[in-house]
């Protein structure tokens, strides 16, 4: 069934028992929502210099915006911005490409869990729903280091 | 198969309807219950659409020629046909406008350049519901941060009717203008419109009826709802997009100014000023959606071969069903209405945790089409503490069949996250 191919067992699995989920301290919070359909999320993240020291989130959606915010915090925290940068870059690459992209080993190797949504990329109606956190996670990161630190790192 | 009274015979009429046979997700049968967004349309009025384009396109109230002559007849003859289907006392009452949206913005930019009586403005007041959806609720904002009119609106209750107990602080002498929506796109609630007027009537303030979810369902009589305007959209009625109608009283169509200027709606322009054609041509400015107008046209003889109070008893037999049957279903809860009483053909529902957006997305690769969402009314998702729902809404052409796979499918919805 193609159905299988967006609701991966990896995507359920963070979607029923999410990593991180809860607001906690940060340097800057975002709310993000999708006015199609709803789904909504707040989002903080917390620096210590360029390292993601916590990536905190609350929301309300559908099961791949959910899962998403999970696979979210679950690769960020912990990484360089430089690497969070690229994770994201090839996430948006991944979610644009309309199911032409069949993740090779070196993007498996950079996205992890998050290859998951390669299958997500094939319904227009939902890649919205799969790229909300992360919209958000790249607003709030300029937030909080400010446009100076984004040059610096783009 | 389920046999319910008050059935029309659907067989035939999906007969009418080519897109109905069509099998999406590996041949799976369409079953088509997103009718609120927007209906499917007849064979005889895409007939009518390529027809006109093959035969008589021309632009109207302009040629002297054959085409534009027979493209103004039919043009006009749209009208008569809208008049007619709404029981208006006057033709010229009816403005042709893209949809409803523009319908109910033209109301409210009529009455914020208006003079007096009509004019809102900072000492007046502007009262609309709860459960409107958003192309009710925004110009209306709109127009109250224009003028520094105050926006007051009438709440829900608990099973998804408009809580009218207040009414009389509510509408009071400051309001100018009441618009509500007659069936609600979201709850699928038939609103008491009786009340609504005379409460309006007693102050002196203008109604405005959203009958965007009422035209395409039930008989719609303008002077038995007693409103001073009336806007409803073409394709939720079997019609082509792109077309909509406001119908206004012909004394405030005459008093008020018009919108949009341009070609079409003047009588004579000069380089200082202009005066207007009278209406409805002065709300009309521009080349009007021809083709559309006509196709709407062809959707009201359709629908008039059927019979709207047919139309509505079919819808009435299959929402006591649906109501029944979803009912059935565990975790389900309806959003609106509980029972098939003053209640339209569509049905919004939450099922358990799961989001909508998951549910239609199961129900799609069923072949199922549903709406999901906060259906452009996301003050009624607010005041029922839920995100979205998910909405099975039905037409003439709907079967009690089609709700059964819908019942199959949200099994299937359950088992799959479950």
């Amino acid at each position: 069934m193609k159905l299988d191919s967006m609701y991966q067992e990896v995507i359920l699995d963070h979607y029923k028992n999410p990593h991180g989920r809860g607001l906690r301290d940060g340097d800057a919070e975002v709310h993000h929502v999708n006015p199609t359909c709803g789904d909504e999320i707040t989002l903080r993240v917390k620096y210590d210099g360029t390292t993601i020291e916590d990536v905190s989130y609350e929301g309300q959606g559908c099961s791949i915006s959910q899962a998403s915010a999970s696979v979210l915090n679950e690769l960020l925290v912990g990484k360089e911005l430089t690497d969070a940068r690229r994770i994201q870059e090839t996430f948006l690459e991944l979610m644009q490409s309309k199911g032409k992209i069949e993740p090779d080993d070196a993007m498996e190797e950079v996205l992890e869990d998050a290859v998951a949504f390669a299958g997500v990329s094939k319904y227009p109606a939902r890649v919205k729903c799969a790229l909300l956190s992360w919209m958000a996670w790249k607003d709030a990161t300029a937030q909080a280091l400010g446009a100076d630190a984004e040059r610096k790192t783009a | 198969m389920t046999q319910l009274p008050g059935l029309l015979d659907t067989e035939a009429i999906r007969k009418d309807f080519p897109i109905l046979d069509r099998q999406v997700h590996d041949e799976r049968k369409l079953v088509y219950l997103d009718n609120a967004a927007t209906s499917q349309k007849p064979r005889q009025v895409l007939d009518a659409l390529s027809e006109y384009y093959e035969r008589y396109n021309a632009n109207v109230h302009r040629g002297v020629h054959v085409l534009a002559e027979e493209a103004t007849a039919l043009y006009e003859g749209a009208r008569d046909k809208v008049a007619a289907f709404i029981n208006a006392p006057s033709r010229d009452e009816v403005i042709f406008t893209k949809n409803a949206s523009e319908s109910l913005n033209l109301v409210a930019n009529m009455l914020g350049w208006a003079d007096e009586p009509y004019r809102v403005d900072s000492e007046t007041e502007i009262v609309i519901t709860e459960m409107e959806h958003h192309s009710n609720i925004v110009p209306w904002q709109l127009l109250a941060q224009r003028t520094g009119a105050k926006l007051k609106w009438f709440g829900l209750t608990d099973d998804g009717r408009l809580d009218l107990s207040n009414i009389d602080q509510i509408i009071t002498e400051k309001t100018k203008i009441v618009s509500f929506v007659l069936v609600s796109n979201i709850l699928g609630t038939v609103n008491p419109v009786e009340a609504i007027v005379r409460r309006a009537q007693e102050v002196g303030a203008l109604v405005c009826v959203d009958a965007s979810q009422a035209a395409p369902h039930m008989p719609l009589d303008v002077q038995a709802l007693q409103a001073d305007f009336v806007a409803f959209t073409g394709h939720k009625m079997c019609g082509p997009t792109g077309i909509g109608v406001l119908w206004g009283r012909q004394e405030l169509l005459e008093d008020l100014p018009p919108f949009l200027g341009g070609g079409e709606m003047i009588e004579t322009v000069s380089m200082h000023s202009s005066t207007y054609a009278p209406a409805p041509h002065k709300f009309e400015a521009g080349t009007p959606p021809i083709a559309q107008a006509v196709g709407l046209g062809a959707a009201i003889d359709y629908l008039n071969s059927i019979g709207m109070d047919k139309v509505l008893a079919h819808e009435h037999a299959l929402t006591e069903y649906a109501v029944k049957r979803l009912t059935e279903v565990p975790d389900l809860r309806i959003i609106g209405p509980a029972t098939a009483e003053d209640r339209g053909a569509a049905i919004s529902f939450t099922l358990g945790d799961i989001h909508p957006h998951d549910v239609g997305q199961v129900l799609d690769e069923q072949g199922i089409a549903v709406r999901v969402g906060h259906h452009c009314a996301r003050p009624v998702c607010l005041r029922y503490g839920i995100p979205a729902t998910t909405r099975a809404s039905f037409y003439l052409y709907s079967t009690p069949a089609e709700i059964d796979a819908l019942v199959d499918g949200l099994e299937h919805v359950r088992n799959f996250f479950g």
